[in-house]
């Protein structure tokens, strides 16, 4: 993929690189202690304000499909896999694409890892970079 | 609280009509019900529309045309509960004694494939988040791995849909399908195939409510609209039940207790019931949130003929969403119209034998839900 024009997250806030390993940015409750993500600044539970955490990059497959057809704003390649992953140590189930495209690769209670790469390139050149989860054995090949 | 009563329906057929505006289907809709109901202009005191995809002032433009504005005209959205969300506050108004006569109708024409929805920031559009199926596949592939559901379940329920479609004049789908063509049909998401998936089209819908009873009028023994718990959402600020903690009951759990509550009966007196199914799993899904079926029971209830002709509960006879497509903002009043029929004894050959209590339901992206009982009395 191209990277001509630089290379950016495709929004603030979401994820971070830190010491080689990438993390999702979440959000903590201070009262509550629930986590969200991405993360605000108000609990989605409870209402009260939040303070950010990283966690990552070990997760869970919850549930998994494949997506064939490129939703409407969709910029990156299909098939693509789409699932829940819950990440290791946390209450935290997120929403997330996967690296994975053939569900029978797939099931439930497998091993994940957070990776963070281009998904496309903008209108202005620049590498799009976006969070997945790869299982571990394909990750590790 | 007085009762409510529905003095007069009508419906555009769903389906697509690109030569004609959406006020044209409206207005067909409204139309229809007003002459039902033997009323005309002046004779209704306000307007409630539902529309996702109508934009600015829908209802005031459909109106107008027919030249039936002056009243006060408000539009509702609320995803695919937007014609629910409508018929709540519009049969509180009456129920209340604000108004004698309201108008309560729904028009949508919805662009083709995938539904776009404001909903989602431009980011996870671009992320790949923004796939509607693909949440309708976690759910019923969370059906599939949790329950005894399979995927030739999910097929029945589309085969189900289908055969009652055909008997239906307003849908858009009127062919029977088999088993293994909704089974060898593509995949648009695992564990979903395209003949398992309602399609997004247009339509529209009209009821005439009114305080006073009379000879052939269906009464609104509970319209209740329910929106989503904190925690019934993954935390991914996508509200979509179905995916997140059991321990919290989803919005359509939650205004089927309090329709129940407020009609005095229970989901053992239902006698016909037309369901959110946007896609199959979603109406298993339904029917175990709603209390109609037993929380896991769904696949044995469709593979033992639950939901067919002559079954203890017929579900979905006027074929669906599977089957008459799915106009947001007229959907949920489309089911209010086939079960007014039903409940007169006046649906031809969908008609179940000695109707007497009906149940609406449509849940929408939000979340919210919307349950209607509907009583012969």
């Amino acid at each position: 993929m191209s990277t001509t024009g630089g290379v950016r997250p495709i929004a603030e806030g979401l994820f971070e690189i830190t010491g080689g390993e990438p993390r999702l940015i979440v959000a903590r409750c201070a009262s509550c202690r629930e986590l969200h993500f991405p993360a605000s600044d108000t609990c989605p539970y409870c209402g009260d304000p939040c303070d950010t955490e990283r966690v990552g990059p070990e997760g869970r497959l919850r549930l998994f499909t494949v997506v064939h057809r490129a939703p409407p704003g969709y910029r990156g390649p299909v098939p693509y896999g789409f699932g829940v992953v819950a990440l290791t140590g946390h209450r935290l189930e997120v929403i997330t694409r996967l690296t994975e495209i053939d569900p029978a690769r797939l099931r439930p209670n497998l091993p994940m890892r957070l990776e963070v790469a281009p998904l496309y390139t903008d209108d202005d050149g620049q590498a799009v970079l976006s969070w997945a989860f790869a299982p571990v054995a394909a990750a590790a090949s | 609280m007085r009762p409510v009563y529905v003095a007069g329906v009508g419906i555009h057929p769903f389906g697509r009509f690109p030569d004609r505006p959406l006020t044209d289907l409206g207005a067909h809709a409204v139309r229809a019900a007003l002459t039902e109901a033997a009323i005309g202009r002046g004779d209704f005191e306000a307007a409630y529309c539902g529309s996702v995809y109508g934009g600015v002032a829908v209802g005031h433009k459909i109106l107008t045309r027919l030249g039936l504005s002056g009243t006060p005209i408000i539009n509702f959205e609320a995803g695919c509960a937007s014609g629910g969300a409508a018929l709540a506050v519009g049969s509180a108004q009456v129920a209340a004694g604000v108004h004698d006569t309201v108008l309560v109708f729904g028009a949508e024409k919805m662009p083709r494939g995938i539904i776009r929805s404001s909903f989602f920031d431009p980011w996870r559009e671009a992320a790949g988040l923004a796939a509607t199926p693909a949440y309708f596949a976690l759910r019923a592939q969370r059906l599939l791995s949790e329950g005894d559901v399979t995927a030739e379940d999910l097929a029945r329920v589309s085969v189900k849909n289908h055969d009652y479609g055909v008997h239906n004049p307003f849908a858009m789908y009127r062919k029977s399908i088999s088993l293994e063509e909704v089974l060898n049909s593509p995949v648009v998401c695992e564990p979903l195939r395209l003949l398992m998936l309602c399609a997004p089209n247009e339509g529209a819908a009209a009821l005439v409510l009114s305080a006073r009873p009379g000879p052939g009028r269906v009464r609104v023994a509970a319209a209740e609209l329910r929106s989503h718990l904190s925690g019934s959402v993954l935390g991914e600020h996508t509200p979509l039940s179905g995916l997140g903690d059991d321990a919290v009951p989803p919005p359509t759990t939650l205004a089927a207790r309090a329709a129940f509550t407020q009609a005095g009966v229970g989901p053992s007196d239902v006698d016909v019931a037309e369901v959110q199914d946007t896609d199959a799993a979603r109406e298993l899904l339904s029917l175990e949130e709603l209390g109609l079926v037993p929380v896991g029971g769904s696949g044995a209830w469709i593979r033992g003929g639950g939901g067919g002709p002559g079954s203890a509960l017929p579900v979905n006879v006027s074929g669906g969403l599977l089957s008459k497509g799915e106009p947001l903002g007229a959907s949920a009043l489309g089911q209010i119209v086939e079960l007014t029929w039903q409940l007169r004894g006046s649906a031809g050959p969908r008609q179940v034998p000695a109707a007497r209590w009906a149940l609406a339901h449509t849940v929408g992206r939000g979340a919210n839900a919307s349950v209607v009982l509907l009583c012969r009395d």
